[in-house]
């Protein structure tokens, strides 16, 4: 039964779409689910002389990926050494309270005039909107960490390393892959809308806007799909891996 | 190996900045192999002075010593069993077992037939690829005892280690580790604050007074194992513990 009630409302949506285009009979307002589907069926041919929907996703995709891990090789020391030494804590933590809460994209100037316009200046801003949640889910993480655990290895003569590896790190693992998980929502959000700003010529972001240009409605909202699909594929792929690397969260502490 | 305590005090500040005299003056002496209890009123520092014999905490003043020296940090000679939640979730009870071996750089195969042994003696052979929360409270403090048997220390430190457990689940517990201990007789110094637990295991009993606290008594219990607790002698000293405990109690009120 509850299978069922998860796909009512969408089709209701559906068809109030459906109907409300046609009585509107206007596709630079609201086209047609045949046009959108008719988009989506071939994503391999090319839109507007601006590439492939495939294309397109494929290339946003790869800037989402260049930019979060960038970002989690950086983010995720740092916010180990933050929860774990105090100095570092200090150090770091007032510059990060500072910056954190500047939107991503209002680094776009700047990115431009220190990247050029292209993939770095675009890496740069998803760098730049993923590292600060990574880094505070790293830092909860690792203080997070049960102290009679970490005392477990000190009585049997754990070093630092050790310490480290063996028991911070496994330890904090689920809230860091919290915060990744978080991130990649985040790098999402941030490819799409700094591909639509003035300086990009490729990618999702900027289809939608050529689309947007050319009146085309029905790219428009398949490009917006397709966003949204990959952006539920990733999640999902999280998700999974976060069951099944991480059982015990919860039932023991 | 003889453990020596000598003058032990220590005060610590609270976060009101007010200082407390935990512990005042405690010495002893404890022959090899022998069972001993601490029994005390709550807040006494019973936690606290098995904590400095670990080598987790710095007394204020005295000092302990192992076998003549003086202990300065956790050595490989003591193992501390914890109250609950010290097997760590994300290991197999076999590689928690073998935890303290691979932290002393023990090779794989040796310390994985070490593991198994000691798997074998507490009788869980058959959750040797179990994860910790699959196993109840009781199991699991086997789990750590055997982890602490495997680095094949000379004293063993137990801080309430089935103060978690039910009651039923807790007799069991006291009778396995007295099997346990005449298997492999290691110095046992076993804190609780359940005076039947410490009539039940001990050799010698402790009594800590109020704090700033000292020995208030130390009891003989000359009574052979196993021990009847509903037997005539076993009732007296208990009845004499409780009544130091209790005087204490009120002595301080």
């Amino acid at each position: 039964m509850r299978k069922y009630l998860k796909i009512v409302l969408p089709i209701i949506i559906l068809f109030a779409w459906e109907v409300i285009a046609i009585a509107l009979n206007n596709p630079f307002i609201l086209p047609r689910i045949e046009a959108v589907a008719a988009v989506l069926i071939e994503p391999t041919r090319n839109i507007l002389g601006s590439g492939s929907l495939l294309e397109g996703a494929g290339l946003s995709l790869y800037r989402v990926l260049l930019g979060f891990l960038t970002a989690s090789v950086t983010a995720i020391p740092l916010g180990i050494l933050m929860g774990r030494y105090r100095v570092v804590q200090d150090l770091a933590d007032s510059v990060i309270q500072l910056l954190r809460p500047i939107p991503p994209l209002a680094w776009l100037p700047l990115a431009l005039a220190w990247f050029k316009i292209g993939l770095t200046s675009i890496v740069f801003i998803i760098f730049i909107g993923t590292f600060f949640p990574i880094v505070l889910n790293t830092v909860a993480g690792v203080k997070g960490v049960n102290q009679t655990w970490l005392e477990t290895a000190t009585v049997y003569g754990a070093n630092e390393r050790q310490i480290l590896t063996k028991v911070i790190l496994p330890a904090a693992a689920p809230t860091i892959w919290t915060g990744l998980r978080v991130s990649l929502g985040i790098a999402w959000q941030c490819v799409v809308a700094a591909e639509m700003l003035p300086g990009t010529t490729s990618g999702l972001g900027y289809m939608i806007m050529a689309a947007y240009n050319l009146g085309q409605m029905q790219v428009i909202i398949a490009g917006m799909i397709v966003i949204g699909i990959i952006s539920l594929a990733l999640d999902t792929l999280f998700r999974v891996v976060e069951r099944r690397m991480f059982v015990w969260q919860g039932r023991y502490q | 190996m003889e453990l020596k305590v000598e003058h032990i005090n220590k005060s610590f500040v609270t976060n009101k900045g007010e200082q407390v005299d935990a512990i005042g003056d405690v010495s002893f002496t404890i022959q090899d192999k022998e069972f001993i209890c601490i029994v005390g009123p709550s807040g006494c520092g019973k936690t606290t002075l098995l904590r400095i014999i670990a080598g987790l905490d710095v007394p204020s003043g005295g000092k302990a010593e192992l076998g003549g020296k003086e202990i300065v940090g956790p050595s490989p000679k003591m193992a501390m069993i914890f109250q609950e939640y010290s097997l760590y979730p994300w290991r197999t009870i076999l590689d928690n077992i073998a935890f303290g071996l691979e932290v002393q750089g023990v090779e794989t195969d040796a310390r994985y037939a070490t593991a198994r042994k000691y798997l074998k003696l507490i009788g869980l052979c058959e959750f040797e690829t179990s994860y910790p929360y699959e196993l109840s409270g009781g199991m699991r403090q086997r789990v750590a005892v055997a982890r602490a048997l495997a680095v094949d220390p000379e004293v063993l430190l137990m801080d309430e280690p089935f103060g978690a457990l039910d009651a039923q689940t807790r007799n069991a517990m006291q009778t396995e580790l007295l099997q346990i201990w005449e298997k492999t007789r290691k110095t046992v110094l076993f804190v609780t604050h359940s005076v039947d637990e410490a009539v039940f295991l001990a050799d010698r009993i402790f009594v800590l007074s109020n704090r700033p606290s000292k020995i208030r008594e130390t009891i003989d219990v000359p009574l052979p194992r196993p021990r009847d607790r509903t037997s005539v002698e076993f009732a007296q000293v208990r009845k004499h513990v409780l009544s130091l405990i209790q005087n204490t109690e009120e002595s301080s009120q």
